[in-house]
């Protein structure tokens, strides 16, 4: 719906809100024009000015970046750790998911209140004895125990909103496998799991971005050169390159561009996901 | 025959075990640590209510859980408002509101050590960031991150800068649900915006608006990355928080018992949040 008065005469109040728009995007998306502006440049020429336009195309930065960042390492292990994690929670959320919708089981409303809690539980709460233990085990800069407390979090909120989906399919689709034979697991997996397929995509996105960019876990879990993911690879880089601004931006750059390219693609799913959970009738 | 139900058992048990497993015996734990002194490799002893007297004693922890308050304060006001109001004013531009949203969302897609890298380098910093420019060239400005009066503020400033969008997102999304009649009806009566909002919008949105005030309460008691990124607390402490403190006594000092103590407390102030965003959601139990 488009009200006739916004659309058809340029008010004060639509160029003040316009203003304020512009504004937020500006704000939004400066300190990224930085680092793209500042990818390219020497250091001196960062100091001198930020917000110049670079004079030529230097790929050292990059390469610098890349060797100091420990991005050879990093990617991998980033993408093991948030690959075993999407593959975790999407098992066991949609199975769970499943079951939960359905109440077959006794205690189910216990169950889900259980999970309900565990969506907003602070890390704080069970992080310190867990990672002794986990210590005690050799588990220290292993991708797949941090995976395994990456999907524990992610779970929560991926059971509810796959639930969502669950619950849209219609009961009587299980009742007609049932009658044709199938067991629960066949249902589940011929009948169900193709249906909630958009439920899937959202949750495999949203999970992956959360355990790509967790930085509590992962930083306490994944000690060490060669368990570094690629966020705390760059990390390292603070600091120790405050005299290489270039590399810092090259290294920016290489972090975030492949996420905002991923996140522009996704989008769609990313916000259903998101919003699904928080906006209430 | 293996019956029906008992699927639907071996369904639910990864996911459950898994949970159990990683996070409700390891935060059961930690309330029995949180009575012991251990330093995370030797035997714990039971001491008692010891830690708890040592951390309520502690100037360090009354100043972070000071914090902590007015973080939630800040959080509560601030992006709220601002994504109210970028909200509303992209009601009326809904096809463009879609592009719009995108584009506040790109901070809180990226992660938190990218952001804070981002902005203490580029930003903030004295020698090559944007306030160390304009301080040379046009006024001077010092480096916020370096004064204990203002450390918190431009932290909390970074922070807000990731989040707002989400919270634009979300009140975006739950104002689109506004029936369209009501709407008509108030511009047919020649309701300006305010009135619009006040009157129409707002009280829709009312649940979500709650529900968002909810879990900014619970993240502001359990705020972290940025903190620990950008001033690891400091300067002078003047940016500890709750969850910076607890982390480490655990990592730096080896006092688990006490970060066991500094977890229970700050999960407390969530708990209380967290039993208001239980009894929000549980009209999505029967649906």
């Amino acid at each position: 719906m488009t009200t006739p008065s916004e659309a058809n005469r340029p008010t004060v109040s639509h160029f003040a809100s316009t203003a304020f728009l512009v504004g937020a995007v500006l704000i939004s998306v400066l300190p990224l024009l930085l680092v793209a502006l500042n990818t390219f440049k020497p250091h001196a020429d960062i100091v001198s000015n930020p917000l110049s336009l670079p004079t030529s195309f230097n790929f050292q930065n990059f390469a610098r970046a890349w060797n100091g960042g420990h991005f050879a390492t990093g990617i991998v292990n980033s993408l093991l750790l948030s690959g075993s994690t999407v593959i975790l929670t999407l098992t066991c959320a949609s199975l769970a998911a499943f079951a939960l919708a359905r109440r077959h089981i006794r205690f189910w409303q216990l169950i889900t209140i259980y999970f309900l809690c565990a969506t907003t539980v602070p890390i704080q709460l069970f992080l310190f004895p867990l990672y002794f233990v986990y210590a005690k085990l050799g588990l220290i800069g292993n991708v797949f125990g941090t995976a395994l407390i990456l999907s524990a979090i992610n779970l929560p909120i991926s059971i509810f909103l796959l639930r969502a989906y669950v619950l849209s399919i219609p009961r009587d689709i299980d009742d007609a496998a049932f009658m044709d034979g199938a067991n629960p697991l066949q249902t589940f997996w011929h009948v169900i799991l193709p249906l909630m397929r958009p439920g899937l995509i959202t949750v495999a996105i949203i999970v992956f971005l959360n355990s790509w960019n967790e930085f509590l876990i992962t930083s306490t879990f994944q000690k060490g050169r060669e368990h570094l993911t690629m966020t705390l690879g760059y990390l390292s880089m603070n600091g120790t390159y405050a005299t290489d601004q270039g590399a810092m931006m090259a290294g920016a750059f290489i972090l975030i561009a492949p996420i905002i390219v991923f996140f522009l693609v996704m989008q769609r799913f990313f916000i259903a996901g998101m919003t699904a959970g928080a906006v209430k009738g | 025959m293996i019956p029906q139900r008992a699927y639907h058992y071996a369904f639910v048990s990864p996911a459950l075990l898994l949970s159990i497993g990683i996070v409700l015996v390891p935060a059961l734990l930690t309330f029995a640590v949180a009575f012991m002194d251990w330093d995370g490799a030797s035997l714990p002893s039971f001491v008692g209510l010891s830690n708890f007297a040592a951390v309520f004693q502690d100037g360090v922890f009354w100043g972070a859980l000071f914090d902590n308050v007015q973080w939630t304060v800040i959080f509560l006001t601030i992006p709220m408002t601002i994504a109210l109001v970028t909200a509303s004013i992209l009601m009326s531009r809904k096809k463009s509101g879609a592009v719009y949203q995108i584009i506040f969302l790109l901070p809180y897609v990226l992660s938190p050590v990218a952001n804070a890298v981002i902005w203490q380098n580029i930003i903030f910093d004295p020698v090559s960031g944007l306030l160390g420019y304009i301080s040379h060239n046009f006024f001077p400005i010092q480096d916020p991150l370096t004064d204990t009066r203002t450390a918190l503020y431009a932290v909390a400033g970074v922070d807000i800068w990731h989040f707002w969008g989400y919270l634009t997102v979300v009140f975006f999304a739950a104002m689109r649900q506004t029936p369209e009649d009501q709407l008509e009806a108030a511009f047919l009566e020649g309701a300006n915006g305010w009135q619009v909002f006040w009157n129409i919008t707002l009280p829709n949105i009312l649940p979500t608006v709650a529900l968002m005030f909810v879990l900014v309460t619970i993240f502001s008691f359990l705020t972290f990355d940025y903190v620990y990124l950008i001033t690891q607390g400091g300067p002078a402490r003047s940016t500890e928080m709750l969850s910076t403190f607890a982390y480490s006594f655990a990592f730096t000092s080896f006092e688990v018992g006490k970060a066991a103590t500094v977890a229970l407390v700050m999960s407390f102030f969530g708990l209380i949040a967290s039993v208001v965003y239980v009894w929000i959601s549980r009209s999505g139990f029967d649906a």
